[in-house]
C-alpha cells in the first residue's frame, strides 16, 4: 500500500460508515459479557457467523470491568487509550478497569493494526457507542429491578442511582440481569456530553507500566515456548539474492547447533518488496541463541546476486543530478502556466534538496517465534499488523490462513517497520520451525535489523519559484527525482499532488522522474511527510527570506491564498486541508515561543515550520544555537522546541499524547543530525548504532507541547508531530548562520567534514 | 563449563561456554527476561545490569568474568530503596512508550542516584547518555530522575 498516494474518502465518512455489531450474554462466573465486532471496511459483515464475535467487555459481579484491547501495542499507548474511551461511556471508574490483550482476528475485531495514526480516529465513535450501549443495558436492568422508569435513573462510577427514592445498585449487582436486556441500537444510544467526560481527557498511566518497570516478560523477544530452539538467519546482503553454496557441515559441527537449514526463498527474481515472499538464506538453529550466532560467524555463503548489486547511493545521487537537468518523466500536478509566470516574476529562486534512506531501528530487534505442528502454525510476534504476518507466513509455507494462530505480543517500537510492508520474520520463523521440527524463536541481530529493513526511501527535489514585486509566491515547480520503474513509484517513494502549497499558488508544476531500486522501501513514522515536510517547508522559508519578509507573516499570508476548495488536500489525502486550522496552530506556536518578541542569546535563532499529515495540524518553533560558521552535529544545539497540535476536540489521554509528541519531535532531531542509510554494491553499509546513531539524552532538548482544541473528531498523534521538526531546525540554523541545510543529514553536510 | 553466579542474592549454576555474554545467560538460561537485547555491542544500554552496584552492559560481559560478582537485575532492583524510588518515579511520570529500553534506563538511573543522590542536569546527561531510548522519552526520564531524587514532587 502506498500511503501517500492513497487519496480516498475523507476520514470522517470512513469512521462513521463502519458498522458495529454488538451481542450480549451472561459471562462465565456471572455478570455481563458484551461482545462486539466491527464490520470490515470493505465487506458487508452483517451475516458473519456468531463465532466471529470476540469477548470485549465483561462486567463482573464484583464490579470489575475487563476490556480487551484490540489494537497492537507498539508504544503508542493504544492499549490504554481505547479502553479509556469505552470505560468513559460505560461510566465506570478507571481504577476498576482491567485491560487484556485481544487475540488476533480481523473478523472479530475489524482491522487490527497500528499505523497511520489511525487507531483513535477509526475507533473513537465505535468505542463510545459500545460503552454507551453497555451503560444503557445496565440502566434498563436497574429500572426493572427497582421498578422505576429508566429515565429517572442516573449513573456514575459504576453505580445506577434513583435519586427520587434514594436507592442505588452497583453495576456488579445488576450485571447478570443486564445480560438478558435486548441490545440497543448503536446508532441511537445516548452518548455523554463531552463536557462531563471524566476519563477521556484525563492523564492516564500506561496499563503495562508496572510490568515494564519491573522487567516482566512482555515483548515478542521474551516469548518462551516449551521445547523451543533458537535461530539466527543470514540473508543475502543484496535483497533477493539466493544461496549458491554454504559450508553447512562445518557450521553444523559447532557447539549446540542442531540444524543448519538452507532456505531456498520464494521471492520472484527482481522482487523489490519485502513482503512479496520469503528471502533465501541460511538458518542456524541451536540450543541457545548465543550458540546460534556464534556458529554463524563461521558461516561462509556464496550468493547468487541480483542485478541490483550495481546500485549505490553515490550512483543514485549522480543519476538524480543528471535527471534534474531533463524534463520530468511524468507529471504529478499542473496548475496555470508556470513557464509564463516565471518569465513575468520579479524574482526567481532555485534550490535542490535531498534526503537519505532511513532505517526504523526499533529498539526491539525483529523477531518471531513459531511452532508448526500437524499442518497448523502458531506464531508469536511483536507486530503492528498481525494479519499481515499471518498472510506472509501462509503464502511462504502454503498453509491456509485459517490454520495459523497469531499471538499479538507487545512490540518494542514499531515506527512502520512492523506494519503491512514487513512481517517477513513471521514467515522466516515459520519456515525454520517447520524444517527444525520444533518450536523456534528467531531473533534478528541488530545488524540484521538495520541491514534488512524497509527503508524510508531517499529522494531529490529540484525547486524553482517565482515571486512577484510584492514578494508574493506566484509560481512553483518541483522536479522530484525518486525511485521506481515503469512509471510506478517504489513503495512509499511517491509524492501526491496536494502537497502544500499546492492550491495556494496559481501556477504550479510538480513532476517526477524515477530510478530503479532493488532495495525494499516502506513506511516510516509519518510516511511521505517525514521527508516532504523538510523540503517544502525549508524551501518556503527560503522564499520568505528572498521576499524580504518575516517567515511567520509570509506563511500567514500564504495560507490565505487558497485557490479552490478542493476535495482532496493534505499530503496523505486522508482529509481536506483546512488553512484556518493551520493558521490557528501557527499563531499559537509563535505566541508560545515568543516569535519576534524575545531577545535571544548570541548565535541563537528561531526557526518555524508546520505541516499537515495524518489529519493533524502541527506547527513547531525551534530555538537553535550554532557555535561556528559551518553547522555540524557537534556545534548545533537545539535549545528547545515548542509544538502546537490541533488533532481535534479531544485528547483521549493527555499523558500519552504529550509523550508521543515529544518522542516524535526528538525522533526528528535524531534524523536531521546524523541518520542515513547508505547503499553500496546493492547492499546496506550501516549495521549498528555506531553508524546509524539514534538520538541520545544529551541531544534531547525540552519539548513544550500544547494542544489546540477544536471541534473536530480526534485524530492520531504518533506521527504528525514529527514532520515539522526537521525544517524548523534547518530554518533556525539558516537564521543563525545564513547557511541552508539542503542535504540531510547534518553530519554529511560539507560543513561537518571541515 | 559450569559457572556459579550470584544473581539477585541467589546462587545459580549454569553450564555454558565461558564466552557467553551474561545477557544471554540471564535471558535464555535463567529465564530472566528483564535485561533486553538492543545492539549487542555496548552501545545502547538496553541490557544494563549492576555488577557490584555499578552499571554494566551485560551484552559484552563474558559470563566467566562475573563469577565472583554480585549481579543485580531489573527483576530485583526494586528491593533496594533507591531502585524502588526510581521505579515509583518512572510510574508516576508515566515515562514509558514502548518500554523496551526502560529496564536499562531504570538500572542506569538507580546506579546514578545511589552514587549521587542529587545529580545536576549535566551529571544526569553524562550518566544517562549511554542508554538509548528509541521512543525518545528523554524529557520524562529527566523528570523521573529528579522526582526520585526528591527534587520535584
Ligand atoms: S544490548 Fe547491550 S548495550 Fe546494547
Ligand atoms: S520507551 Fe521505547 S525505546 Fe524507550
Amino acid at each position: 500500500m502506498n500511503q501517500i498516494m492513497n487519496h480516498q474518502s475523507p476520514m470522517t465518512s470512513r469512521v462513521t460508515s463502519r458498522r458495529v455489531f454488538l451481542k450480549a450474554s451472561a459471562a462465565a462466573g456471572g455478570g455481563l459479557l458484551l461482545n462486539f465486532k466491527l464490520a470490515p471496511l470493505s465487506a458487508a459483515a452483517a451475516n458473519t457467523p456468531e463465532t466471529a464475535y470476540g469477548a470485549f467487555i465483561r462486567v463482573a459481579p464484583d464490579g470489575i470491568v475487563t476490556i480487551a484491547a484490540k489494537n497492537p501495542e507498539i508504544g503508542q499507548g493504544i492499549k490504554t487509550s481505547l479502553p479509556m474511551i469505552i470505560a468513559e461511556e460505560l461510566d465506570v471508574d478507571w481504577k476498576n478497569v482491567r485491560v487484556e490483550t485481544a487475540s488476533v482476528s480481523e473478523e472479530k475485531f475489524g482491522l487490527q493494526s497500528a499505523g497511520g495514526s489511525t487507531s483513535i480516529p477509526r475507533n473513537w465513535d465505535n468505542m463510545r457507542r459500545v460503552g454507551a450501549a453497555g451503560r444503557q443495558m445496565l440502566v434498563e436492568a436497574a429500572a426493572k429491578t427497582l421498578r422505576v422508569p429508566a429515565s429517572e435513573l442516573t449513573t456514575a462510577s459504576g453505580v445506577v442511582t434513583h435519586a427520587a427514592s434514594g436507592r442505588s445498585l452497583t453495576y456488579g449487582e445488576i450485571a447478570s440481569k443486564a445480560a438478558v436486556v435486548p441490545v440497543p441500537d448503536l446508532k441511537t444510544v445516548v452518548l455523554k456530553d463531552p463536557k462531563t467526560f471524566k476519563i477521556i481527557g484525563t492523564a492516564t498511566k500506561d496499563v503495562d507500566g508496572p510490568a515494564i518497570v519491573t522487567g516482566k516478560p512482555l515483548y515478542g523477544i521474551d516469548v518462551s515456548v516449551p521445547g523451543m530452539l533458537y535461530a539466527t538467519y543470514e540473508k543475502s546482503p543484496v535483497f533477493a539474492g539466493t544461496v549458491a553454496r554454504a559450508n553447512v557441515d562445518e557450521v553444523k559441527a559447532m557447539p549446540g547447533v542442531r540444524h543448519v537449514i538452507v532456505v531456498p526463498g520464494t521471492l520472484a527474481p527482481g522482487a523489490t518488496r519485502l513482503n512479496s515472499g520469503l528471502s533465501g538464506g541460511v538458518a542456524i538453529v541451536a540450543d541457545s541463541w548465543w550458540q546460534a550466532v556464534t556458529a554463524r560467524r563461521k558461516l561462509r555463503i556464496e550468493w547468487n546476486t541480483p542485478a541490483s548489486v550495481s546500485q549505490s547511493s553515490e550512483g543514485f545521487a549522480a543519476r538524480a543530478a543528471e535527471l534534474a537537468k531533463q524534463k520530468p518523466e511524468m507529471s504529478i500536478r499542473r496548475d496555470g502556466d508556470v513557464d509564463a509566470a516565471f518569465k513575468g516574476a520579479a524574482k526567481i529562486v532555485e534550490a535542490s534538496y535531498s534526503y537519505p534512506f532511513l532505517a526504523h531501528a526499533c529498539m526491539e530487534p525483529q523477531n518471531a517465534t513459531a511452532h508448526f505442528k500437524d499442518g497448523k502454525l502458531e506464531i508469536w510476534s511483536p507486530t503492528q499488523n498481525p494479519g499481515a504476518g499471518r498472510g506472509i507466513a501462509a503464502k511462504a509455507l502454503g498453509v491456509a490462513e485459517k490454520d495459523i494462530t497469531m499471538h499479538m505480543v507487545r512490540a518494542g517500537g514499531g515506527f512502520g517497520r512492523r506494519g503491512a510492508n514487513g512481517n517477513e520474520m513471521c514467515a522466516e520463523a515459520a519456515w525454520i520451525a517447520r524444517e527444525a521440527g520444533a518450536p523456534v524463536k528467531l531473533v534478528w541481530t541488530r545488524e540484521d535489523d538495520i541491514r534488512r529493513d524497509t527503508y524510508r526511501p531517499g529522494g531529490f527535489h529540484n525547486f524553482k519559484a517565482g515571486l512577484d514585486a510584492q514578494g508574493k509566491l506566484i509560481a512553483l515547480s518541483d522536479h522530484f527525482v525518486s525511485y521506481g520503474s515503469n512509471g510506478n513509484f517504489a513503495n512509499n517513494a511517491a509524492m501526491g499532488g496536494n502537497i502544500f502549497p499546492a492550491e495556494f499558488v496559481p501556477n504550479l508544476d510538480f513532476g517526477a522522474s524515477l530510478m530503479p531500486l532493488g532495495t525494499p522501501t516502506g513506511s516510516l513514522r509519518a510516511p511521505g511527510s517525514n521527508a516532504l515536510a523538510f523540503v517544502f517547508q525549508s524551501f518556503l522559508d527560503e522564499l520568505a527570506h528572498a521576499s524580504g519578509r518575516d517567515p511567520l507573516e509570509f506563511h500567514l499570508d500564504l495560507l490565505k491564498e487558497r485557490r479552490a476548495k478542493a476535495a482532496g488536500g493534505g499530503d496523505d489525502g486522508r482529509a481536506a486541508f483546512n488553512p484556518e486550522r493551520m493558521t490557528g496552530v501557527l499563531k499559537l506556536v509563535a505566541e508560545k515561543a515568543g516569535w519576534g518578541k524575545r531577545t535571544l542569546p548570541a548565535n541563537t535563532a528561531l526557526g518555524l515550520a508546520y505541516y499537515f499529515s495524518h489529519s493533524g495540524y502541527v506547527a513547531h518553533v525551534a530555538e537553535v544555537m550554532v557555535n561556528g560558521p559551518n553547522p555540524t552535529p557537534r556545534n548545533v544545539k537545539v535549545n528547545k522546541i515548542w509544538v502546537v497540535a490541533d488533532v481535534g476536540g479531544h485528547i483521549v489521554n493527555p499523558s500519552g499524547a504529550e509523550n508521543q509528541v515529544q518522542g516524535a519531535v526528538l525522533d526528528g532531531i535524531g534524523q536531521i543530525m546524523g541518520q542515513a542509510i547508505t547503499i553500496a554494491r546493492g547492499a546496506t553499509v550501516e549495521s549498528n548504532f555506531d553508524a546509524f546513531p539514534l538520538l541520545r539524552i544529551n541531544q534531547a532538548p525540552p519539548v513544550e507541547v500544547h494542544f489546540l482544541r477544536t471541534g473536530n473528531n480526534p485524530t492520531g498523534l504518533g506521527e504528525p508531530a514529527l514532520p515539522p521538526t526537521l525544517p524548523a531546525i534547518a530554518n533556525a540554523i539558516f537564521a543563525v548562520t545564513g547557511k541552508r541545510l539542503r542535504d540531510l543529514p547534518l553530519s554529511k553536510s560539507p560543513g561537518a567534514s571541515v | 563449563m559450569a559457572y556459579t553466579l550470584n544473581i539477585n542474592g541467589v546462587r545459580h549454576t549454569v553450564d555454558v561456554d565461558g564466552e557467553t555474554p551474561l545477557l544471554w545467560v540471564l535471558r535464555d538460561t535463567l529465564d530472566l527476561k528483564g535485561a533486553k537485547y538492543g545492539c549487542g555491542g555496548g552501545m545502547c544500554g538496553a541490557c544494563t545490569v549492576h555488577i557490584n552496584g555499578s552499571p554494566a552492559r551485560s551484552c559484552v560481559l563474558p559470563v566467566a568474568g562475573v563469577v565472583t560478582a554480585a549481579i543485580t537485575t531489573i527483576e530485583a532492583i526494586g528491593d533496594t530503596p533507591v531502585g524502588k524510588k526510581v521505579q515509583e518515579a518512572w510510574l508516576a511520570v508515566d515515562v514509558a512508550q514502548c518500554g523496551y529500553c526502560q529496564p536499562g534506563q531504570i538500572m542506569a538511573a538507580t546506579a546514578l542516584l545511589t552514587s549521587k543522590p542529587k545529580p545536576t542536569d549535566a551529571e544526569i546527561e553524562a550518566h544517562m547518555n549511554g542508554n538509548i531510548c528509541r521512543c525518545a522519552t528523554y524529557n520524562r526520564i529527566r523528570t523521573a530522575i529528579k522526582m526520585a531524587a526528591g527534587e520535584i514532587a
